[in-house]
Order: structure tokens, then C-alpha cells, then sequence
């Protein structure tokens, strides 16, 4: 059956960076114009892998037309060469989610190898297997065991080489610590011996995976595979690639977004020492030896340009609400079966509920702001782009490339370095295509690194939005009727996980003033807080206990679990510490995670500054692969979620951003940070999902609790405080 | 309008090496490090003293090298991440980060570092206010402050070099 040869994802629609059309149209000068589409159209359905169909082609998350199928044979994945070092391929990029490290403990362990003798080569187009991207939390559930497969076979390939070479029965041997002994004999050939180096042909087969609770390396913590090269400074992120004879880019910003170039005189900056300022169309960028005066080029052309005006954001929140351009829920999600229209029953439940709220949220724009901007290296060689840089998706970014210069992906390669961080922000190849089309006008190899303002601006950013909910419940604390409309953030994580019999739940696209698209969870961050704070209003109006009234409603048990553990490390139901604190408790499910967040916080009456003493987070997401990996990042979701809960939000007007810098954006800091406790919750049981995503989603609305239970102060909109409870 | 700036040749201790550069006398110290000595372990992050990516020491004192004249730090000491090492052994705070995994992506542990081993040279035993204090600069967006935290403490509680260390 093909339904159960499939595991299929789906594409959400607010992931807009990559259904949005080119970022430049190149003339390139002799080249004849001609338009290029992108292949990748909106909502599609994307076929990930066959289950159990070792001889079959995979798909390899194809998703695009033409897309390379998935390699069947070892090879591919994985190289024993003859001194004994393994080298696994994957085409993900490491961003900060240390996946290098788990991915190599899933090769050390189904290979029987020393994970020291391992090495995993990531996202190199040349070199790696065809991968969709780095986003979604599928490194996990789909890579994860990929290489395990992968490594698994060459384990038995070892297994049958060793039989041939010894003369033994195959079943007398094992394979442990590299190498294949025969205990009887002790006698023992390395894998290096066994492979001579040479490629693995066969194709990956049904070898047997051990169970998660056989583990040996994985399910263990392995600390960071490269932590050496990071703290000696010794690791070169794409900023820190240098090419002999390497010349530094910097394009020409457009005065406001979509303004396009009404006049230009470049006299002054052509005069500086070896600058060249190259134009196409309205992309003007300028190459120099250095840095400085590259900058300082570009700061000395004089360009007018025409803009448009454009919505600001005083009146953002009107606006998306009245412009749904596109039909409701468009992609729908087959696998959720959503209803479209709204179900009988939910009107008249509505109206016979016991208490009806009706509640609106608002959730800003924030910014990724990854600390490693956007860079590129490029060079031409023989008609040939070379490009390293940072990005989630070096498949995608060879794709923007062979099309912007409308050259085959054949002659494309894009090399991604173990990048400065990413959380879904780092889906496209804008510098890449700066730099490579500096590269060609210098003739030259060109290094081009944004700017933070440059980061905050031209980037994408996580959307807007607004949601309406209304709801009622019957005397005995059931939700009864439940109606949830999001304006422009998105899909993610749109329906509850409460058992409520009358519902509808939609997602409106409206037209958002901001060019915008994946980050961290998606949306799934703007629907919990919208739905967990309205849960807590529900229960607040009901005089019922938080926690007691989800438990109530909840049919889930792996959520059920993750919040009662979060709530017994936490000690709910105890009184609170002093008069000015408060508690709130918030869950949810994104991605095959569960989590729970207890929020304690401290309010300072007098300022108005909101304080989060104390996170408690329990988060379940199938078999552990690395215990203190997972543990660092829900960590960092937690921390991470304190700035878009309580004070990031973009500020912008008629087409620019007034907040471009630190120094006007605020980010957690230190001192932001609470006193964390991570209860990790194992189901060896269950197949591992991915973590990089699910625990920041309920952070925000147990924090708005928390500061309700503190103060009887309701705050519906992200950020929470931006300038303190006063504001 | 004249772009074209003099040039002067600098000489600079970094890393306990004398180093000549020849640059014009407008440049950070970040872009001198970075361009000119093939020293990336410092990174740009802001360009305004606001992330602390740049950090290095100068004089044994933790400065955002972005921020510094390249020319105002002529015959000071200046040490990147690159020479906490010492004939192969890496300083006690390096090591700490080690074991107590205080990275992710890794963009922001230079700065970090050097933050915090300008902290322990002139306060070998912190308080967790010092801490913070010392540390409130420095920007991780992937959220490891209280591994950095736990890195920091457990290289002042540890052995003496921890404060020694580096220049």
C-alpha cells in the first residue's frame, strides 16, 4: 500500500521564503534575458522516504519536480577508507542544533566504530546526497536513521567480507570497535582492512537497526563532535573563508523595500583604490580589497530611488486582519483532515455554553537575528560557481544560483561551513547571489558579508499576526465549542490538542507588509500562545485550577505526561514565594514533541519590569539520541523564547525598519536568563523526533499566565512587555 | 571629497608576536585581526560594541575589538581566542566550555571566552553578579548563558591556571 510505503510532510504555508520569487532578475550583462520560474510552487506535498523498501529508488525529499531520488547504495552515505576513518555524507547543514554530533553516534553505533574514527561531511552539494533543507525537525526522524540504515549495511558488508576473507562461518563473527573478530580464533581484520578504501556498491539493505534500549553510543551524551575547533577559534565559519586574490562585495541598499533605482553616480566611489561598482538593473553592488573600502564605497555612490508607500507598523494589526487575500486554510492539511467549513453544531454550542469568551491576541514581527549574518564566498572557474555560505538549505541555495545566472545546478556547487546559527532564518541564498554575481563582474573571487543592519533588514522575518478565538464552556469545565482564526502567521500548530467536539480552526493568509517566512516552530509559537492564554482565561473564569482544567480537556497522554511532570518538578499548587510573584503553567505539541513550561515571575510594581525567575520544562520527544544535547537545546528554545515573549518586536514604517541594530532590538541576555530545570521525559518506545523546535512553543503563554497570576494584569500581545508592564 | 585614506604601518603585539601592518589608520582593530593577520577567531556580530562577538583582551582587560582603533592599540598586548592555547594545552576556561558544552552554533564562544578569562584574570573568583556584570555584553542567541555561567564558574573553582593563563 502506498499509504504505508510513505511518510509524507507537509510543506506549511508560512514558510513564504520559499515560494517567493527570485530575489534579483540578472540581465548579466552579454546574457539574453530570459524569465526563470521556480520549480517549487506553494503548498506542495512533499513524498520524504519509503519505509521498509531498501531496494526501491527514495525520494530523498525531492520536493521539486526533478528532484535527485535518494542514493540506495552505501556508498553514497558511506566511505571506509583503508587507514580505517569513516566519512558519512548528509547534505543537512550544522547550524548550532549539533546534529554532526548526533549524527555521528548514529553511524558509531549501528557501524560498531569508534566514534573518533568518524567523520560526517555536511552540505556540500558536490559531495552529499540531494537534501530538501534543514528545517522542520527532520534531521532527527529522517537522517537519524538514514545513516543508521546506511551504517548498519556496511556493518554486514564488513560481516560478509570477514566471513569470506577468514573462511568462517558468517554467525562466528562480530563486529565491535572497528574491526571483525573471530572470538574463537582471535583472529580479527579492521574495517579499513576489510573495505581497502573502495566505495561500497551494494544497495542499503533491510539490515537489523539495534533497538534504542541496546544503545551503546547513542542515547548517551557525546559532547560537541568539533567543541575544539569552536573554542580555539580555530573553525572557519563562511565569514572566515579567504580565497587567494579575494576581493570584498557590498551591494547598494534600496532606500525602502521594493523602491527601485531612479538615478545613480558612482564617480566618486570608482575613484577609491581598486574599486569596481557593477549594476544590473536595480541591483547595484561594489567590489574593493577590503572591507573598509568597500563600505566606504558604497557609502560615497549617490543613488535616488522610487519608492512606494507602505503600510507601517501602527497599523499593521487592521490591516492583515481585513486583507486575507487568499482563500482560508489554502494549502489545507490532508494528514489533519481540517474542516473548511464550519462544523454543524458550532454555532449552537456556542450559544448554549455556560460561558461564552471571545478574546483577541497579536503576535509582532520578530527577527532571527543569528549572530553570523548572511555571507558568501564566491568564485567562477571555468564556468563553474564554487560558493561557500551559511545556509539550512545548500540544495535550495545551488538551486537560486543555477537559476539567477540560468546555468545548470550541474555547475553549481555551494559548500555550507558549520554555520553561526540559523533557527529557520537561513532558508535562502540571497548572499550567495550577491556575491556570485560580484564574482562575475570582478572576475575575481568575492567574499560578501552582510551587515547586522543588513541582517535586520533584508532578511525575512517571522510574521505578524492575528488571532481570533472564541469559546465556551459548559458548567463542569468542558470546552464545548471552540472557533480560531489566524490572520498571516500561519498554520503550525493551528489545532489544539484538547478533546473539544465542536470546532473550527483557520489559518487566513493576509498580505503582510513584510517580507516574511520560517522561523523556529513556525507559527506553532503565535497558535499556542493565542490558544494556552486563552485556556488560562477560560480557567481563570471558571475559578479552576490551571493545570486541573487542561488535564480535563485533554485527551493526550503524552501531553498529559509532560505536564504533570513539569508540574511536579515545579511544586504547582504551592503558594508563591512573595506577593509580587506569579505562577503559570502552558503546554503543547509541535514537530513529535511534547512539552510543559511552569513559569515563576517576579513584577516590580513600582517600574513595571517583569522578571522570569524560574522556567521548569518537561519535553518528550520519543527515544533520546543525546541526553545533553537535547537538554542544550531546550535550553536554548527557552531562552531563545524570552526575547519574542517579552520584549522582540520589528518596528517599521513606510517600507523600512527603525529597529536595525542591537542597540534598538533588544535580545535575551544574561541576566534575562531564569534559573532553568529540564526534565527529560524518554519513550525509548517511540521513534526519535527532532527537538530543535517544540520547546519553544509554550513558553510565552505560561509566562503570560504567570504574570496574570501575579498582577490580574491579561496580555494578549507578543511581546508581552516590551517597555515593562507599564507600557 | 578625498576617500583615499594614509597609509601607516602599524605594529602590534598580538598573541605575544610582534606584527607589522601596513593599513590605512581608519581601521578597527577587528577588521586589522581578521583581514589583515588571518586571526577569525574574533568575530563581527554588530559592529557597535552591542555583541560582543569581537571581544579580545587588550592589556589583559576584555575590549570590543570593532569599537577599537586598530591605531590606538600600538605597542599594547592583545590576545585573541587563538592564543589562549598553550603549547597544545587550552586555557581552564576553554576547557570548562568543553565540558560543560557551552556552545551550539559556536559564533559567539570566541567572544564569550575571552569575556570571561578577562573576567577571571582581574576577579579570579566571581561572584554570579560578577558574572553577569562581566558577561551582560556578550550575545549567544542560540541561549547557552547558563552552560557559559556553569563554564565560568567551573574554571574559577578550578584549578589555579585558570587564572593565570593567558596574557
Amino acid at each position: 500500500m502506498i499509504e504505508q510505503l510513505m511518510d509524507e510532510i507537509e510543506i506549511e504555508p508560512e514558510r513564504y521564503e520559499l515560494t517567493a520569487g527570485p530575489a534579483y532578475h540578472f540581465e548579466l550583462g552579454e546574457m539574453r534575458r530570459r524569465d526563470f520560474f521556480r520549480v517549487l510552487g506553494g503548498g506542495l506535498l512533499i513524498v520524504l522516504a519509503l519505509k521498509d523498501a531498501p531496494a526501491q529508488q527514495e525520494s530523498g525529499g525531492g520536493g521539486r519536480r526533478g528532484g535527485s531520488p535518494r542514493p540506495v547504495e552505501i556508498g553514497a552515505w558511506l566511505h571506509i577508507a583503508e587507514d580505517g576513518t569513516v566519512t558519512a555524507y548528509t547534505g543537512k547543514a550544522e547550524v548550532g542544533q549539533n546534529i554532526r554530533t548526533s549524527l555521528t553516534q548514529s553511524v558509531a553505533e549501528e557501524l560498531r566504530a569508534p566514534v573518533s574514527t568518524i567523520k560526517v561531511v555536511m552540505g556540500d552539494t558536490e559531495l552529499t546526497p540531494y537534501d530538501m533543507g534543514t528545517f522542520g525537525s527532520r534531521t532527527t526522524p529522517d537522517m537519524f536513521p538514514q545513516l543508521r540504515k546506511a551504517a548498519a549495511a556496511a556493518r554486514e558488508t564488513m560481516l560478509d567480507l570477514a566471513a569470506e576473507g577468514l573462511k568462517v562461518e558468517r554467525d562466528s563473527l562480530l563486529a565491535a570497535d572497528g574491526k571483525v573478530t573471530h572470538p574463537a580464533t582471535r583472529r580479527s581484520l579492521s574495517y579499513g582492512e576489510l573495505s581497502k578504501g573502495q566505495k561500497i556498491m551494494k544497495a542499503i539493505s533491510a539490515a537489523s537497526l539495534s533497538p534504542s534500549g541496546e544503545w551503546k553510543v547513542a542515547g548517551k551524551p557525546l559532547r560537541k563532535i568539533n567543541g575544539r575547533d569552536i573554542v580555539t577559534g580555530r573553525h572557519h565559519y563562511t565569514p572566515d573563508v579567504k580565497l587567494p586574490g579575494m576581493l570584498h562585495g557590498k551591494v547598494l541598499r534600496p532606500s525602502a523595500f521594493g523602491a527601485t533605482l531612479a538615478s545613480i553616480d558612482s564617480k566618486e566611489a570608482e575613484k577609491l583604490p581598486g574599486v569596481v561598482v557593477a549594476r544590473d538593473g536595480d541591483f547595484v553592488g561594489v567590489v574593493a580589497p577590503n572591507e573598509e573600502t568597500v563600505a566606504r564605497a558604497v557609502t560615497a555612490i549617490r543613488a535616488e530611488w522610487k519608492a512606494t508607500p507602505q503600510v507601517s507598523a501602527k497599523e499593521l494589526f487592521e490591516h492583515l486582519r481585513k486583507t486575507p487575500n487568499l482563500p482560508a486554510n489554502a494549502p489545507t492539511n490532508p494528514s489533519t483532515g481540517l474542516p473548511t467549513n464550519p462544523p454543524t453544531g458550532l454555532a449552537e454550542s456556542l450559544a448554549a455554553a455556560h460561558q461564552k469568551l471571545e478574546r483577541t491576541y497579536t503576535i509582532a514581527y520578530i527577527a532571527h537575528a543569528p549572530l553570523e549574518p548572511r555571507a558568501a564566498v564566491a568564485e567562477w572557474k571555468d564556468g563553474k560557481l564554487t560558493v561557500w555560505t551559511g545556509t539550512q538549505r545548500p540544495f535550495g541555495v545551488r538551486e537560486e544560483l543555477a537559476g539567477a545566472f540560468r546555468i545548470p545546478e550541474t555547475s553549481v556547487r555551494v559548500i555550507v561551513p558549520d554555520t553561526g546559527s540559523g533557527y529557520g532564518g537561513k532558508h535562502s541564498g540571497e548572499a550567495a547571489i550577491e556575491a556570485a554575481r560580484l564574482a562575475k563582474a570582478a572576475g575575481k573571487a568575492v567574499k560578501l558579508v552582510w551587515t547586522r543592519e543588513e541582517e535586520f533588514t533584508w532578511a525575512y522575518f517571522r510574521p505578524a499576526g492575528v488571532i481570533d478565538v472564541t469559546s465556551g464552556v459548559n458548567k463542569d469545565g468542558v470546552i464545548t465549542a471552540w472557533d480560531f482564526h489566524n490572520y498571516n502567521s500561519g498554520n503550525a500548530g493551528l489545532r489544539p490538542v484538547y478533546a473539544i467536539q465542536n470546532q473550527r480552526c483557520e489559518f487566513h493568509r493576509s498580505d503582510s507588509p513584510l517580507r516574511q517566512g520560517s522561523y523556529r516552530a513556525l507559527a506553532s509559537t503565535a497558535n499556542h500562545f493565542a490558544r494556552e492564554v486563552h485556556i488560562d482565561e477560560l480557567a481563570a473564569s471558571l475559578k479552576m485550577d490551571p493545570l486541573e482544567f487542561r488535564l480535563k480537556n485533554l485527551k493526550d497522554d503524552r501531553l498529559r505526561a509532560a505536564l504533570e511532570a513539569a508540574a511536579k518538578a515545579f511544586g504547582w499548587g504551592k503558594s508563591k514565594p512573595a506577593a509580587d510573584h506569579g505562577f503559570g503553567i502552558a503546554g503543547g505539541f509541535e514537530k513529535g514533541g511534547y512539552i510543559a513550561n511552569c513559569a515563576e515571575v517576579s513584577v516590580d510594581r513600582a517600574s513595571g519590569k517583569v522578571k522570569i525567575v524560574r522556567v521548569v520544562t518537561a519535553f518528550e520527544c520519543g527515544a533520546i539520541v543525546n541526553p545533553d544535547g537535547l537538554k542544550n537545546q531546550v535550553e536554548g528554545s527557552v531562552i531563545q523564547g524570552i526575547g519574542g515573549a517579552l520584549f522582540e518586536a520589528i518596528d517599521f514604517a513606510d517600507g523600512k525598519i527603525l529597529n536595525p541594530r542591537f542597540s534598538r532590538y533588544r535580545v535575551p541576555r544574561f541576566s534575562d536568563t531564569p534559573e532553568l530545570e529540564t526534565v527529560l521525559l524518554d519513550r525509548k518506545d517511540l521513534p526519535s523526533a527532532g527537538a530543535g523546535e517544540c520547546p519553544i512553543v509554550a513558553l510565552a503563554p505560561a509566562v503570560g499566565a504567570a504574570i496574570f497570576d501575579a498582577t490580574g494584569v491579561r496580555l494578549r500581545s507578543l511581546p508581552m512587555v516590551p517597555g515593562g508592564l507599564h507600557s | 571629497m578625498n576617500h583615499i585614506k594614509a597609509m601607516r604601518v602599524l605594529e602590534l603585539q598580538v598573541n605575544g608576536t610582534k606584527r607589522r601592518v601596513e593599513i590605512d589608520g581608519e581601521r578597527s582593530l577587528l577588521s586589522v585581526l581578521r583581514g589583515e593577520l588571518d586571526l577569525t577567531g574574533a568575530k563581527y556580530g554588530c559592529g557597535e560594541g552591542q555583541c560582543g562577538a569581537c571581544t579580545v583582551l587588550i592589556d589583559g582587560r576584555a575590549a570590543r575589538s570593532c569599537l577599537t582603533q586598530a591605531a590606538s592599540v600600538e605597542g599594547k598586548q592583545i590576545t585573541t581566542v587563538e592564543g589562549l592555547e598553550r603549547n597544545g594545552d587550552l586555557h581552564p576556561l576553554q576547557e570548562a566550555f568543553l565540558a560543560v558544552d557551552a556552545m551550539q552554533c559556536g559564533y559567539c564562544t570566541a567572544g564569550m571566552l575571552m569575556s570571561g578569562v578577562g573576567l577571571l584574570k582581574k576577579t579570579p573568583n566571581p561572584t554570579d553578579a560578577e558574572i553577569l556584570r562581566a558577561m551582560e555584553g556578550n550575545v549567544c542567541r542560540c541561549g547557552t548563558y547558563p552552560r557559559i555561567v556553569a563554564a565560568i564558574r567551573r574554571a574559577a573553582s578550578g584549578d589555579k591556571a585558570a587564572k593565570g593563563g593567558a596574557q
